[in-house]
């Protein structure tokens, strides 16, 4: 008799849709169908291709001075973007400078997104005491404006470019591990993790089988929109003199020493400008397309 | 497809009347709670004691039988889904005993909390909620298996014989994600993950409340089937009278965390003896167009379970109430000695006589046909 | 206690019609309305025809259950529906004026004044920051252009026309401090502050308590009654339907496919989707009986069924079913069914 009436039963969900997609299939389709966001993406792995293959791409030799062609403007033969005070040529410049600034700007923020992932996702699943240990002391870090704590810290480590990675490094940790934490505030109480819990499985289980998943996405998406900020501050800081040091071809650097240039061919001076705009507003742009594509319940 | 289903389900061995793991034999409560209660405290003076608190659950005992389905009613605070939380210790409960099957639970020489939630699963009111959405729904159900040390394969194996069970076909739902599914559909997956572990007890927290009536029938007959499959005990917990009425054995009505009024289905139904169970009863919309409600059974809302008035907690809201009401907590206490130990009727009012004398009249009888 | 809101609300310049026709007994003429939204990559066409009336002074339920339209249906009735992304078609008269070529300033003398609405949830009616009665004054300050002081005395009027116990206490109480029901009746008073003659509730008791419930379902009852209003309710709860309404109209999949007295509907429904919502629902006398729920769940309206909605879940369902959509059949003087078996 069960068996008969469990049939019935079974008929009453007759499938009418059609076969699964998996889970990243439509965010992926998605964003396909997000103009603008594609049109970022795009541009971003140009630059990335650019950074990858500058010998290739790159014309000429971008440490080589010439003191007859010094701020050539732009279009001159042989000079497409013109020269920069010591006669360099710009294009070959602006290429191989994608390396460093693309380097120091993206990788503060890999490596906050992983530290500042694992304290706030820690600190948020557990809570209680430990939650709020942690969260004043990433609270104490965090009300230092950012441009003033990168400068002391790098400042006070000395120049160089490992020493402002590390700098914009701990810049990056707080809000990361703020977003992290609410995040999995937020995850922690949801029905699904007290079912897992109800079922035995113990916290560390739980926080790889159903918290990552759930939380790493939208810190992802947010550190996208940190990698903007990032590019500028390590530009700011190589304009200072605190991060690369001169001849090496990096955008923020070349602002610096292109300054004095403003006067006698400003075109010349506003390209490294351009380019680090250009990132940041890409990384932006693509991080709110990204934050739309992954949202489920649309 | 049929013959398969069959087939199916004849290799399965049958679990009437109880399994194996059965301790004290059908006589003794599958589920025991003495002196349940939680506060939460919401407010704390300079030293970090508590100012007010909320009663969620304050001092609830009963007993589930081996194979019923024990309801549990009332309205929004009254502590219904806090006792569930409680009994599957996702709350700790400030003080109180649950004892499963003979063996308290979590106590040394008792039953440890992970065997305890072997035994005890619970589905929850938010179908989507419960379904983590970035797992398919094979992995899922196949989750708490694994988490009991069961290999990867066989945990699929039993998650895609339980889609079956209940009612979604295996190939065409195992590699489904939650927002791809209708709230029916999500439902019995979150039905088909409680079984995975195969409990005894299942707690139902409001699961079929948030469905459309056509899929709410559907579900309910579903869990008849399941029950009988498995012997499984259920707690049904509802705000809704008639679906509560419609899959009970036995119902307890709990008011502002305390427990009114328990009792056997049908006498508790036909014979209140707590004006709230009978004020609940008459607040129910009538289906009958010439007997539409003319008056509202209470007024107000249901009060706040911080600031709790003395004597009976109903006292301040009940049209029956008498000097002593307002003075003295009624405890809850038996109504007639015809039936023994956990089915008999019991109720928490001073006047429970003269409340079932009301019930006479017949007007709890047309409300509810 | 309520007089002096009668007469108020009959020497209220508001009430001298706007055209000759809006003296006829028809209050709502709604016809072949279609509402169909737009989103990347989704078409959803979630209200597919619909057409309804309602007489001055009735009150008719839309019932239904989720995603059928019912409340798409009540948003169009208000234009409350994001513009850019939705596609009205079809005609809508309320009180005689066409609400579909209203311009936004007309629009926004009808709402308010000639409808209003109540929804499910009353916290979002009201502004958290600021005191209720203020509130209140202010939207009859504004569409009637009194003083704040005599907006306030506005506001304590409803409030005792709506039963809140120590109304004048409560008119400076701000929104969290009310319980659901009481919040509930606040929103009531807000939505009849300016006297409309059509009330749109889009299930104003389905997150309330059960005793909480009654109470203001009864409340809604009296005061159509005290003030002749209009009012077109909308639930998925039949004891609620037959609780409030002197009509039914039963939707399904963006279609209404049966309207009838309360009686009829109640007692005697004809469609298989009403038969089946009837027999489904759960009760003390089916115990031990299995229930006999209707199989499968509702189409998604982003890929609606070609013929009859109902067909792929229905029992009786032909080929001629699955062909073409039925037209309404005449049951009685106000009951009517679209179904092809009947």
């Amino acid at each position: 008799m069960t068996s008969t009436s469990i049939d019935v039963a079974s008929k009453v969900e007759a499938p009418s849709i059609a076969p699964s997609r998996g889970y990243w299939g439509p965010v992926f389709r998605r964003l396909s169908r997000d103009p603008v966001a594609l049109i970022a993406g795009i541009i971003l792995l140009c630059i990335l291709a650019m950074a990858l293959f500058s010998p290739w791409l790159a014309p000429m030799d971008p440490y080589k001075t010439s003191m007859i062609n010094r701020l050539q403007p732009i279009g001159t033969p042989g000079h497409w973007l013109g020269t920069d005070e010591l006669g360099r040529d710009m294009l070959s410049r602006l290429i191989y400078g994608a390396r460093l600034s693309l380097l120091i700007g993206v990788m503060p923020i890999v490596n906050a997104f992983v530290i500042g992932s694992a304290i706030g996702i820690v600190a948020g699943f557990v809570g209680g005491k430990t939650n709020t240990v942690c969260m004043r002391i990433i609270d104490v870090f965090y009300a230092f404006p950012a441009v003033l704590l990168a400068i002391a810290l790098a400042g006070a480590l000395g120049a160089g470019i490992v020493n402002s990675l590390f700098s914009l490094t701990v810049v990056f940790i707080p809000p990361i591990a703020r977003v992290a934490e609410s995040v999995t505030t937020q995850v922690r109480s949801v029905d699904y993790i007290e079912a897992a819990r109800a079922s035995g499985a113990g916290s560390l289980k739980i926080i790889r089988c159903h918290v990552l998943g759930n939380v790493l996405s939208p810190i992802f998406v947010y550190a996208t929109s940190l990698v903007s900020v990032s590019m500028i501050l390590a530009s700011g800081l190589s304009f200072l003199g605190l991060g690369a040091r001169p001849p090496m071809p990096e955008w923020g650097l070349m602002l610096n020493t292109l300054r004095d240039a403003i006067y006698v061919n400003p075109w010349i001076t506003i390209l490294p400008g351009v380019m680090i705009f250009t990132v940041s507003i890409c990384f932006n742009t693509l991080s709110d397309g990204l934050r739309s594509a992954m949202d489920v319940k649309l | 497809m049929n013959a398969e289903r069959i087939s199916a389900h004849a290799s399965m061995p049958s679990k009437q009347p109880l399994d194996r793991r059965d301790r004290g034999g059908q006589a003794q409560p599958l589920l025991s709670v003495r002196s349940l209660r939680k506060h939460f405290v919401i407010k704390k003076d300079f030293f970090g004691r508590p100012v007010s608190q909320v009663h969620a659950v304050d001092g609830v005992d009963f007993d589930v039988l081996k194979g019923e389905t024990l309801g549990i009613v009332g309205e929004s605070g009254c502590g219904k889904s806090t006792t569930a939380r409680l009994l599957m210790q996702l709350l700790k409960p400030d003080a109180g005993e649950v004892i499963f099957d003979g063996d308290p639970v979590g106590k040394p020489g008792g039953l440890s909390l992970r065997e305890m939630r072997r035994q005890v699963q619970m589905v929850f009111q938010n179908s989507y909620a419960s379904l983590n959405p970035r797992m398919s729904v094979e992995e899922s159900i196949a989750f708490g298996p694994q988490v009991h040390g069961l290999g990867k394969k066989e945990a699929n194996a039993r998650a895609r014989k339980l889609l079956d069970q209940v009612g979604l076909l295996p190939n065409q739902f195992a590699s489904r994600y939650p927002h791809e599914l209708s709230g029916g559909q999500r439902q019995r997956i979150n039905i088909a993950r409680a079984l995975a572990l195969e409990p005894r007890l299942l707690i139902l927290d409001e699961a079929v409340s948030a469905l459309d009536k056509s899929v709410e029938a559907q579900v309910l007959n579903l869990l008849v089937d399941l029950k009988q499959e498995y012997g499984l005990t259920y707690l049904f917990i509802s705000h809704d009278l008639n679906v509560v009425r419609y899959i009970s054995d036995r119902v307890m009505v709990m008011y502002l965390g305390r427990v009114a009024e328990m009792g056997e289905s049908e006498s508790l139904y036909n014979a209140p003896a707590h004006p709230y169970t009978r004020a609940l009863m008459s607040a129910m919309p009538s289906m009958d167009p010439d007997n539409r409600t003319q008056t509202a059974p209470l007024v107000g809302d249901p009060p706040n379970p911080i600031d709790l008035p003395p004597g009976c907690r109903f006292c301040p809201r009940c049209s029956m109430a008498v000097d002593k009401c307002s003075v003295q907590e009624p405890e809850l206490a038996s109504l007639n000695d015809q039936q023994v130990g956990s089915r008999q009727h019991q109720s928490a009012c001073w006047r429970a006589a003269d409340v079932q004398a009301l019930a006479a009249t017949p007007i709890s009888e047309e409300v509810l046909s | 206690m309520t007089a002096p809101c009668v007469t108020a609300h009959q020497s209220s310049p508001e009430q001298v019609p706007l055209d000759a026709s809006s003296t006829a007994e028809q209050m709502v003429d709604v016809q072949n309305l279609k509402v169909h939204f737009r989103s990347p990559g989704r078409f959803v066409q979630a209200v597919n025809g619909v057409d309804l009336t309602l007489a001055k002074g009735e009150v008719l339920t839309i019932l239904g259950e989720s995603g059928s339209g019912k409340s798409v249906t009540l948003r169009a009735l208000m234009r409350l529906l994001p513009e850019r992304r939705t596609q009205i078609h079809g005609h809508i008269k309320v009180a005689g004026q066409d609400v579909l070529a209203m311009s936004r300033r007309e629009l926004s003398r009808y709402r308010g004044f000639t409808t209003s609405m109540i929804f499910q949830e009353p916290m979002l009616a009201f502004d958290p920051v600021f005191r209720i009665g203020d509130q209140i004054a202010e939207t009859v300050c504004r569409h009637e252009g009194v003083s704040h002081r005599e907006g306030l005395a506005r506001a304590l009027e409803l409030f005792e026309l709506v039963r809140i116990p120590s109304a004048k206490r409560r008119l400076s109480n701000y929104p969290h401090e009310l319980s659901g029901g009481m919040s509930q009746r606040a929103m009531i008073a807000l939505a009849l502050s300016c006297r409309p003659r059509l009330l749109l509730a889009d299930e104003p008791t389905t997150a309330l308590d059960a005793t909480v419930q009654i109470q203001i379902l009864l409340l809604l009852r009296e005061l159509q009654r005290e003030l002749g209003m209009s009012v077109i309710f909308v639930t998925h709860d039949m004891g609620v339907a037959n609780e409030i309404s002197d009509r039914i109209a039963v939707m399904y999949a963006g279609r209404v496919v049966e309207t009838g007295s309360v009686d009829e509907i109640i007692r005697a429904p004809r469609h298989p989707y009403t038969v089946g919502l009837m027999q489904s629902r759960a009760s003390g006398e089916l115990k031990g009986e299995r229930l006999s729920a209707i199989p499968g769940s509702p189409p998604d309206m982003a890929f609606p069924p070609q013929g009859c909605a109902f067909a792929p879940r229905c029992s009786l369902a032909t080929d001629e079913c699955q062909q073409e959509v039925p037209p309404a059949k005449v049951l009685g003087q106000q009951h009517w069914a679209a179904c092809w078996k009947l």
